[in-house]
Order: C-alpha cells, then structure tokens, then sequence
C-alpha cells in the first residue's frame, strides 16, 4: 500500500481548502467577459431608453440614427415580436406600443465605437404620448389604478403564479391556517405593525455585459457575465423563435452577481442586435448608471403585520399583507411575493396565519432577484415585531424567541413538518457571542450603546423540479476534471465543486480542476445559480457523477483482479484491494483500461461518469389556502446579533460588533461558509445604514457610487465572529445545505432592535442614516436624557 | 482627434504607445497593452476597481488621461507578482481568504502594496482608511484587512517597485 498511503488520508470534505481561482484572481489573470478579444469586428451597442415612467410610443424615427458614419443597425420592437419572461412572459425585448419605467429600452444601435454608437441615439426620434404613473404598489394593487398590462390575461405563466387580469397584481399568494380572526381574543399581547422598505440595487462592481454574435447558419453565441447561461439559452432562444440549441451561453468569471445577474435582463438586446449585424460581436456593456435604474433592482416592499402572543408568550396568530412593488415588468417578483408568502410566519410556530402577498405591477425600475428573495425586507419588519410583542408580554426577546422558533417536526403554516434544524443553538450561539444582556458602557459620554438579535429561515425559491447535472473525467496523468453548470460568482462553488469530487472519488483536491468557463454547448445543465441551492443541489449532481465513476473503475479492477468490487477502495487516487493487497494508481486503468487476465484482450475504456438530480418530492401549494405537504425541498435558519453605538450629537451609528450563527447542515469549506456570514452580514449593515434607491416620479435620482453609497472598509464592524451550526439536511451532500444569501436577512432588523435598545426609537423603514436618526432623536426629545 | 506618441514604463517593461488624447489610462492599459487585470467597475472614479500605481502612489487609472503618464512609471496588478512570486500581499489575501468575485481584488491589491510601501506597520485603523476608495461588495473586507496585516511581517521577494527617479 505503499502509494496509496492509506495511513495519511484526510477527507476534503469539511477542511477550508484554498480557493481553487485564487491565483487568477490575484495576478490579473482571471479573464471577465469584459477581458475576452474579439478584434476588429466587434461593434459596440448602446440602448434607446424611455425617458417616462410610463407612456404609448406613437412613432419611432430612426432614418437619421441610421445614416450616420459608422452605425451599422438601428432596432426597435418592430424586429422582436416575441414575449420574454421567466415565470410571467410579460415583456418585449424592445418596448413595441408602451413603454412602463424610465430606462425601458426602445431602440439599440450597433456602430463601429461606443461613442458613434451613443451618439446615433440622440438621432432617433420617438414620439410618446405620455400617461399617468403608477408610483405606490398598494395603489397599484386597488381597483382605482390604472391597468399597466392590459393583456396580462393573456400572458404565459407558470402553474404556481396567480396573476389577477384586469389588475397590476401579477401574483397574489395565500396561506390560510387555523382561524386568526376568533384567536385575536385569545392574546393577552397584539401589536400592528406596518414597514416601507426601499429599493435597493444589488451594486455588484462588474457591470452587466453581453456579446452576442450570429454566424452564417444563424446559430447564436453570447457570451455574459450571468448567474444563468441555461435559462439565458431556454429563454431568449424561446422570444427570439431560436431552437434551443442553436443558441450557445458562455459565462466567463463573474464578478459579483447577488441575484442582479440571475434570468435575463439586459442580455437578450444585445442578441437581438447581433441577428442584424451576422458575423460581427455585438458589445453592450451598461454604464454605471444604468446599471442603477435598467438592471434589476431589488423591489420595494410596504408589509403591514399583525400579530399577537398569549400571556405565556406562546403567538397564536399572525396576519401579514405584502404589497412588493414589482416595477414595470417581473421575472423574478412574482416569486419572490409566493416565497415572502409562504414564509410569512418567519421560523415561528403560529397555529393561527392569515397570510396575503401581492406582486404589483408598477412604474418603476424591474424588481428582481436580490440575495435573500423577499426575506431580508420581510424579515426587516418581522423580527422588530417580535421584539416589540416580547416587550409587551413581558418578556426577553432572546427567550421569546427560543419559545416560538421553530424545532425539529414543528408544523409548518403551510402545512407538513419541518425537518432537523439547529435554529435554537443558533439563537443561544448568537446571544451568548453577543454577552445579551450585559450593557456595556458607551465609549463617549454623548453616545448609547444598544444590542440587537434577529433570526431568519429561507427556503430554496424555485420550481418543484430544478435540476442539475455533471460529469467527471479524468486524464492519463489521473488527475480529474469536473464538468458542472453552476456558475461560482465570487461564493466558491467551483472549489467546492473540487471538494466534493475529490472526496468522492478518493484522491486529493489538488489533483481536481473545474471545467470553466460555464458553456451551454459543453458543460452540463444547471437550472440556475440562485436559491443558494448549488452547494445542495449540484453537489448531489457531482458526487453521484463521481460515484459513477468509481463504480466504472472498481468494477473493471475487479475483474481485472478477479476480486468483487466491494474488497477495493480508491484512495488517494490508487485503487487497493484490502483483501489482495494489490493496488494500481488511476492513471494505469482510466483511459487505456486493463488486459484481461487471461491475456486474450482489454477491458475497459476511457471513463466518463455522468449524475443529475433532482428534488422528487416538492408537492404544490394550495392557491386559495397555500397549503401542501412539502412546499419547498427545505429551510436553512440562523441568527445574528449586533451591538452598536449612536453618536448622540451626529445621529451616526457605528456597528461595534456583529455575530452570526446558521445551521449550514455541513460546512464543506468552514472558512468560506463564514465568508459567506462577513460578507453578507457587511452587504445586511450597508442596506440597513446607506442603500435607498431614492425615486422620485419614476426617476432613480442617485444613480452612482457616490450618491448611492454603499458600505466602504470603514463602515464595517471593529469584530465579527461567524459560528457554523451543523444540523445534517438528509438530501445534501455531507448533509450540507445552502447559506451564501441567508447571511444578509437578519442583520437590518437586527440592527434596528439595537437602535431601539440604544435610543428608544424605531423606524418605519430603513436606511438609517445618520441625518434620519437625528432628526428622530430631535423629534423624541432624546437629547438631555 | 488628436495622437500622442508616449513613453511609459509599465510593469518594469519600457513601452511607446501612440494614444488618443481622451484616452483613459485605464483604457490604454485594457486595450494597447492587453492588460486586463486592471477593472473597469464605473469609469467615474468610484469605486477603486482600476487601481494602478502611477510614479508609486494609487490612483484610479479611470480618470487619469494616458497622456499625463508620459515618461512615467505604471504598475499594475500584473506586474506586482516577479519570476511567478507572487507579492506578499498576493499570498496574503488568497491565505486569509479576501478574495471572493475578484472584481475589486486587483484595486485592492495596488492600494494595499501602495499602503505597505509607505507605512510597513498599519494599523488596523490605517489599514481601513488605506482601502476606504476600494469597493468590495462580496468579503465585508474583514479578511481583506488581515491580509494586508499579515502581509506587513512577510518580507518582499520581487524587486522593489521602480520610482520614475531610480
């Protein structure tokens, strides 16, 4: 056993590897989309926008854009008949007869630079007829608004998504448990709540980029910086009257992505104006600016909640409204209002939920998909209520917590059980980290100092049957090539990747290279890199493709030896027999197989190992009553706590300390899970203390990095400390589960309980800004206490 | 549109490149020299992802016109690494795990070599203020400040950055 070495083997599974991109990243050599050469035929495209919230296009004029030196196509909605969407087709590529929030795209132009490009613009001449706004999603939900689709009857939707024709509501989730209205006598405390929660954007520092380009036989290449070169492929192919495999995705690395780069948003105009230059690249990068106001945001919320607790501070029962302002068009909204839907409750047993969340349509910039899917905004609300409830009852809002939190088996208000979590430890890991409880004394005599805590739980928002794939290969020299369609945007899933398979197979992680970039013709399909569900999901995919392949390689060993295959192993990349004590390295057997012992041939092949999966047990939810047996394939929980200081004369805050603890399942790489917990706790703080997109009549005012300011090196806290919770999911890999969005959807409500313990005062929305928080404390009067 | 032909040391290597007059030196450095690694994230000087040392100190490549280079000393992040060693800074942020999307990463870097080069024992607090230009939306930067402390105490294999006097 001299090669195998089987007295040294360390599982790669559940150690903090290093990142398997970190050279790249740090010499430059990381090739981005924007990185890629494609010489001198490129062209450079830039986009016509509306410059209304909402108005009919009577004419489009685009003789002279077209004339001028070095444009080589002019397009408008008049060349894409074709719908687009991902859970709701409610949009064209170009606007055809209406255009429904300022930056809507009208006509795109291709010229030889960026800048002939951008000023062939000001040459297109479009006539509107402009029409009254829809500014406000509760307004836009009432009978008065105007209807912004008036075709949404007509629309193609997927099967769990309610739109109500005639309205803006383009989902209305229920859920309907127990009866809330004969439990309100029932509770000695109830408190009403009600919270605004702006717009933000996902601010990831590349900006969204797409180059497409149409060969000769009109098959079409694009190449973007994307969360979702399959979808990007199913979709576009699908507006554009493409066979699907015709149309070839190809995703360099991504630098950041947060949702923002999730689905189709801008890719599929720079498509549309490639099929009218064949041949030539087609380049549309956003600007900045753009990147504010035309790529998805994250929608606003306004979330009223009602509920109430008995004397022994058990809830009895809750009654949420979500009215999510989708902005003008949705493709992710309508899932992100089913997912706030069904978690409404928070991860909290209530006997008694009336839960109604409404997806409106109205005259602002696209909601999207932004880490956490409506549970940071909703959460925002939630967990200052339940301190606000705990107070009222009486008691600790750690205690009150740990009481109604949901355990393993609680029932969930959409009926069925819920499965082992590890939410309370995360709770008391939280508040132990914090010292809850102890005040420490403020650092300067004109600050206080406060301590908060929230909880969270968020499911995996996607349909029933999301699926992934991978294979693995390996090469003469042994070593192992994985192939997978999971995108790594920064959160490590190709090292992860490598974990997995090597742990799987039995050699070492070095010995394991990803096959990136992500390309639709080559890798395998992944339905989306969202949901914080590759970890679970593709992870599944790899170790049954790698298991595939060690069952190719231990059944041929085994007849090569004449041994059964369940005497052999694969350790560190040598198979070994325990019963023989034969062993051969990889390299020997996976490509050029084995002689037959008899000598009269070979056996084997090169070996390729394939594995998919897919959750097969996700039943639908209720339409009228949101209940089912197993609505979502599970729910990762945790908790964070934060103590900070308010600078009485400034109204600025500072975050002294921030803790997280999530029950990952299994932390495949501890050190990048907690990662995870800094990064998204930082991205929690900086929406909860700076980020609102400001909108005014339809117009995003602060579109740049200086009026829209998000948190620098300074704004962090002194200390941060991430505790891993490992309670086995029974379906993931190791029994891992998801965390890279949880981590932000505790901390601003976390952060305004700490407010309030510091000052006395509360919000009814974010951003806490230090200008906000004085003028409230001039309001209560808190100077001179 | 008016060319200029300069003469520009970039990365230890000197180079003569004819460029426009409104080209950006971030813009020279991605499309004449092929070096990539030096990001484009605003194009306005905000967020620090162009980061590149001019004559030593930092400056945001994006808002500095290649012209005003001429006869200077440019480096960029391909040019902090020597003979494939890479800079302390480089081993330390890939050790301490700052580096997630990459985006930042190369702005990072440079502002981070720069704050080295002035002041070999930064204080968390230096340190912070050193970064305050960089944007980083993944890490939450705490690991990207270890780094750079760890860095501090790791001694320079690759040759000191050039000054336009040496």
């Amino acid at each position: 056993m001299a090669q195998a070495n089987i007295t040294n083997i360390s599982s790669p599974v559940g150690e903090s590897k290093p990142r398997i991109d970190a050279r790249e990243k740090v010499t430059g050599a990381a090739i981005y989309t924007d990185d890629l050469q494609f010489g001198n035929a490129l062209l450079y495209a830039r986009i016509k926008r509306s410059p209304h919230p909402h108005a009919l296009i009577k004419k489009i004029d685009v003789t002279k854009a077209q004339v001028l030196p070095g444009v080589k196509a002019v397009v408008t909605g008049e060349d894409f008949p074709g719908y687009i969407g991902l859970y709701l087709q409610d949009r064209f590529i170009f606007c055809r007869d209406r255009v429904r929030y300022v930056g809507d795209p009208v006509a795109g132009v291709a010229a030889i630079s960026e800048e002939i490009a951008q000023n062939a613009l000001d040459l297109i001449e479009v006539e509107y007829e402009v029409l009254e706004p829809v500014l406000d999603p509760e307004f836009g939900a009432s009978p008065e608004a105007p209807a912004l689709h008036p075709d949404l009857g007509q629309y193609v939707v997927a099967g769990f998504i309610f739109p109500e024709a005639g309205t803006n509501i383009s989902n209305h989730f229920k859920l309907r448990k127990g009866d809330v209205d004969g439990a309100w006598e029932k509770c000695a405390a109830v408190i009403e709540r009600s919270y605004r929660i702006p717009h933000i954007q996902h601010v990831p520092l590349e900006p969204h980029i797409a180059i497409s380009r149409v060969d000769e036989k009109g098959e079409v290449t694009l190449w973007t910086s994307s969360q979702s070169p399959f979808a990007q492929r199913n979709l576009i192919a699908q507006s554009l009257g493409l066979s699907q495999s015709d149309m070839r995705v190809i995703s360099p690395v991504v630098g950041g992505g947060f949702g923002g780069k999730a689905g189709v948003s801008m890719e599929a105009l720079a498509v549309a104006i490639a099929m009218k230059v064949k041949g030539h690249p087609v380049k549309l990068r956003l600007t900045r600016e753009e990147e504010f106001y035309t790529a998805f945001v994250r929608q606003g919320l306004v979330a009223h909640f009602k509920m109430g607790c008995d004397e022994t501070g058990r809830l009895l029962a809750m009654e949420n409204r979500f009215y999510w302002d989708g902005g003008a068009y949705t493709e992710y909204g309508v899932n992100i209002a089913r997912a706030a839907g069904y978690s409404c409750t928070g991860p909290y047993e209530v006997p008694n939920v009336k839960g109604d969340s409404y997806c409106v349509y109205t005259n602002h910039p696209v909601g999207g998909p932004m880490r956490g899917f409506g549970m940071p905004e909703m959460h925002a609300g939630l967990e200052q209520c339940m301190d606000e409830l705990a107070l009222q009852i009486g008691m600790d809002a750690v205690d009150f917590r740990k009481l109604n939190c949901l355990k393993t088996d609680s029932i969930l208000a959409t009926g069925g059980r819920i499965h082992p979590i590890g939410l309370v430890e995360c709770i008391e890991k939280v508040s132990e980290a914090i010292e809850w409880g102890k005040k420490a004394p403020p650092s300067a005599p004109n600050k206080r100092r406060g301590k908060g805590l929230a909880a969270m739980w968020k499911a995996p928002a996607m349909p029933p049957n999301a699926g992934s794939s991978a294979w693995v290969e390996l090469a003469e020299d042994g070593k192992v090539n994985v192939g997978i369609g999971g995108q790594d945007l920064g959160q490590g899933s190709f090292t992860i990747s490598a974990q997995m398979a090597a742990a799987t197979l039995g050699v070492p992680y070095e010995w394991v290279r990803v096959a990136a970039p992500v390309d639709t013709r080559y890798s395998p399909y992944e339905w989306q890199t969202v949901a914080s569900r590759l970890t679970w999901s593709m992870g599944n995919a790899i170790v049954n493709a790698a298991r595939d392949v060690r069952r190719q390689v231990l059944d041929l060993v085994s007849e090569a030896w004449e041994e059964t295959p369940d005497g052999l192993d694969i350790v560190n990349g040598v198979v070994i027999s325990y019963k023989s004590e034969k062993e051969t390295p990889l390299k020997n057997l996976v490509i050029y197989g084995l002689p037959k012992p008899d000598g009269s041939g070979w056996r084997g092949g090169p070996i390729i190992g394939r594995g998919n999966f897919m959750p097969n047990d996700v039943t639908g939810l209720d339409a009228e009553t949101g209940q089912g047996e197993h609505g979502v394939v599970h729910y990762t929980t945790g908790a964070q706590a934060v103590e900070l200081e308010v600078d009485l004369d400034t109204g600025q805050i500072e975050i002294i300390k921030g803790v997280a603890a999530f029950d990952v399942g299994k932390a495949i790489n501890p050190e990048m899970v907690k990662a995870q917990m800094e990064g998204g706790l930082v991205q929690g703080l900086s929406s909860a203390l700076f980020e609102q997109l400001q909108l005014k009549d339809g117009f995003v005012q602060n579109p740049s990095l200086v009026d829209y300011r998000i948190a620098t090196s300074t704004d962090i806290p002194r200390e941060m400390k991430s505790i891993i919770v490992e309670v086995p999911q029974d379906d993931g890999p190791w029994g891992a589960r998801g965390i890279g969005e949880h981590s932000m959807v505790p901390t601003l409500p976390a952060i305004a309980n700490a407010i309030y313990d510091a000052i006395g005062i509360r919000f009814d929305g974010p951003p806490f800004t230090a200008e906000k928080v004085y003028l409230a404390m001039l309001d209560a009067g808190t100077f001179g206490k | 549109m008016a060319f200029h032909k300069i003469t520009i040391t970039i990365n230890d290597e000197l180079e003569q490149v004819v460029v426009p007059s409104n080209m950006t030196l971030m813009r020279m450095l991605r499309e004449t020299q092929a070096l990539t690694g030096t990001k484009n994230g605003c194009s306005a000087g905000e967020c620090g992802a162009c980061t590149v040392l001019m004559n030593g100190e930092p400056v945001n490549s994006c808002m500095i016109l290649a012209v005003e280079c001429d006869g200077g000393v440019i480096t960029t992040v391909e040019g902090l690494a020597h003979d494939r060693q890479l800079d302390p800074i480089q081993e330390a942020i890939i050790e301490a795990g700052g580096v997630q999307c990459g985006f930042c990463t190369p702005g990072i870097l440079i502002s981070s070599r720069a704050l080295l080069n002035r002041n070999p024992n930064p204080s968390d607090e230096d340190i912070r203020e050193a970064l305050v230009g960089n944007l980083c939306r993944c890490t939450g930067y705490m690991r990207i400040v270890e780094a750079v402390k760890k860095a501090a105490g790791m001694k320079i294999v690759a040759a000191p950055i050039p000054m336009p006097s040496d």
